[in-house]
């Protein structure tokens, strides 16, 4: 398979802001994941032919890190914090609340393939926990009603 | 009291125009250190004013900047490129000031990154962001747009010979990012495995080349300092450290949130800027500055927040952003959600943080459940030891050890509490984690 133009064009640009331009498989990495919602096996082939770097080195750096989806993910990728703040301020019961009306746990998605559910470490919210984050969204001092209500901004 | 990094802050986090700040005299540092002083003239005045790295570690920044090679006397000698990178993948658990800085005055993060780079030499400089803080990239981006359009960065800038290109890396998320070599491999697109000290980044870092990482807010008070001095900044402080420094707050307080107070403010003036322990409870104990600062407790609220004052307690001011646990908290619970963060997010280089880590969580979790049994505590006092500083490859595992230890040492009786009656023997036969079945 080959990645589209505009997928091409935006990893070469990244490409020049490196002294080794191999070092933006990072980049080409969320690239394509940004194009596509996840990083198949054919599409990681494809961007590590255009960095220059084998398909193994891009394995190595696309599961070590926990924004690179190797997995289809739903619309929309809910991530919990699960760290010290959030806990001390009752992620436990958000996060039972999430999986009771999502009906699925860490990892899985919703059949109709709305909703993806994943821990996170600490986001950097912690003057708002329990806190959580939807696609590049914080929502932060969540409540069960308060949950509802933002899963509803997000058909 | 005098705001330094955050008088430019609005509540709504709603950056200046570089226009804006300006005006506020943002830029004059700048100009002050090209036009007025020679590069090493800035990086003597940073060691001078006593500025300690505020990512955690609170290493001096100038004796830092000091270790890089100087090649204003022979510039054949100079390497393609020297960089300055700054740390913004604050990860840090109960750490979110760095975001703060960013998203609500990236100009002066600009600026100081600007003066760093000129006072070391650097020609091409880096902000290494955790993924998640989109925001933060496009505040930041558009401040290095303005900055260029401006003049303040690019080529012969402000007709001086220097030369800058600034970027942004946006990481893809992982804790071990924010040690300092480990943050290398990342921004060059490797995994984040930290890596052997010595050589120093200084002396070989971004693709071999000389380099210094700073964190954020550490390199934020640059500009102050070269526009105010070293005594003024000196004076900043009430107890040994100069400076302020933004101090936060979350778990059970009242107004979780950040503030800007000198150095050395007394830690019961800090719990109460932020409205003391919620619902009327009482301190339990207290993370002083982040997930891997040793535990302090109410014998402590005398102390003066600041690296000497923390450290002299047996803690760290770490980030300065301290986790507040009422006296309604188990102790295990807590000492496991951090272990577990630890575990999860060791890289997996060395085999002590690798498997000691998710052991001690095992012991933990079990001890949760009521499954312990008789030298579980010494178990974890054996960790603490094992995993200590020298014993791993980097500092993850030792700092993972901070609050177990201080845990140990205040909570010893609550945790070995846990422990039923009838577990009468440590059967090293059964996996640690069998009986609490995960």
């Amino acid at each position: 398979m080959k990645l589209s133009q505009t997928e091409i064009e935006a990893i070469q640009h990244e490409m020049t802001l490196y002294e080794d331009p191999g070092a933006a498989t990072i980049e080409a990495l969320k690239i394509v994941q940004e194009h596509r919602g996840w990083v198949s096996d054919e599409s990681l082939e494809a961007a590590a032919a255009v960095v220059g770097v084998t398909p193994t080195q891009m394995e190595a750096v696309a599961t070590f890190y926990n924004l690179i989806f190797r997995q289809p993910v739903g619309r929309h990728v809910i991530m919990i914090c699960d760290s010290i703040s959030c806990y001390l301020t009752g992620y436990e019961e958000i996060l039972a609340y999430l999986k009771k009306t999502l009906g699925i746990e860490f990892g899985q998605t919703t059949p109709d393939n709305r909703f993806t559910l994943l821990p996170i470490c600490c986001l950097g919210n912690c003057d708002n926990g329990p806190a959580m984050r939807i696609n590049t969204d914080y929502h932060g001092r969540l409540t069960p009603d308060k949950v509802d209500a933002i899963l509803a901004e997000y058909p | 009291m005098e705001k330094v990094l955050t008088k430019n802050i609005r509540d709504n986090r709603e950056p200046m125009t570089i226009g804006e700040y300006e005006q506020a005299g943002g830029w004059e540092a700048y100009k002050k250190a090209l036009h007025e002083m020679k590069p090493t003239e800035v990086a003597g005045l940073v060691k001078e004013a006593g500025l300690r790295g505020r990512g955690g570690a609170g290493f001096p920044t100038g004796v830092k900047w000091s270790f890089m090679p100087r090649f204003e006397e022979n510039p054949e000698k100079r390497p393609a490129h020297v960089y300055l990178v700054v740390n913004a993948d604050e990860m840090e658990p109960g750490t979110f000031k760095d975001r703060l800085l960013m998203e609500g005055d990236p100009h002066q993060l600009i600026e100081a990154m600007a003066i760093a780079s000129y006072a070391i030499g650097a020609d091409i400089a880096y902000v290494f962001i955790r993924g998640e803080y989109t925001e933060c990239q496009r505040k930041l981006q558009r401040a290095i747009d303005e900055a260029m359009e401006a003049g303040y960065l690019g080529q012969d800038i402000l007709g001086t010979g220097f030369n800058l290109k600034m970027y942004l890396h946006m990481s893809a998320g992982r804790y071990i990012c924010g040690e300092e070599s480990a943050l290398l491999s990342a921004l060059e697109g490797r995994r984040a495995v930290p890596r052997h000290k010595p050589p120093f980044p200084a002396a070989s870092g971004l693709f071999g080349q000389p380099t210094t990482v700073n964190n954020v807010e550490t390199i934020c008070n640059v500009p102050h300092i070269v526009k105010n001095g070293a005594e003024w900044y000196k004076s900043l402080g009430l107890h040994k450290d100069g400076g302020t420094k933004i101090f936060g707050a979350s778990g059970h307080v009242a107004r979780p949130g950040l503030v800007e107070l000198p150095l050395g403010t007394k830690l019961s003036d800090l719990l109460d800027h932020f409205g003391g322990v919620r619902g009327g409870r009482k301190l339990k104990a207290l993370l002083p500055g982040g997930g891997s600062t040793p535990l302090l407790t109410d014998e402590h609220l005398n102390t003066p927040m600041d690296y000497e004052g923390v450290g002299a307690v047996g803690s760290r001011l770490g980030t300065g952003t301290m986790v507040v646990i009422d006296d309604q908290t188990p102790i295990v619970g807590v000492l496991k959600n951090l272990e577990h963060f630890y575990a999860q997010e060791s890289c997996g280089w060395c085999t002590p943080c690798r498997d000691g880590l998710p052991w001690v969580e095992r012991i933990l979790t079990n001890l949760e459940a009521g499954h312990g049994k008789p030298g579980d505590i010494e178990l974890l006092d054996l960790h603490v030891k094992l995993l200590g500083p020298g014993k791993t490859f980097c500092a993850h595992a030792p700092g993972a050890m901070g609050p177990l230890e201080s845990g140990l040492k205040y909570f010893r009786d609550e945790l070995a509490a846990l422990i039923p009656p009838e577990a009468d023997t440590l059967d090293l036969t059964q996996p640690a984690n069998a009986a609490s079945n995960n």
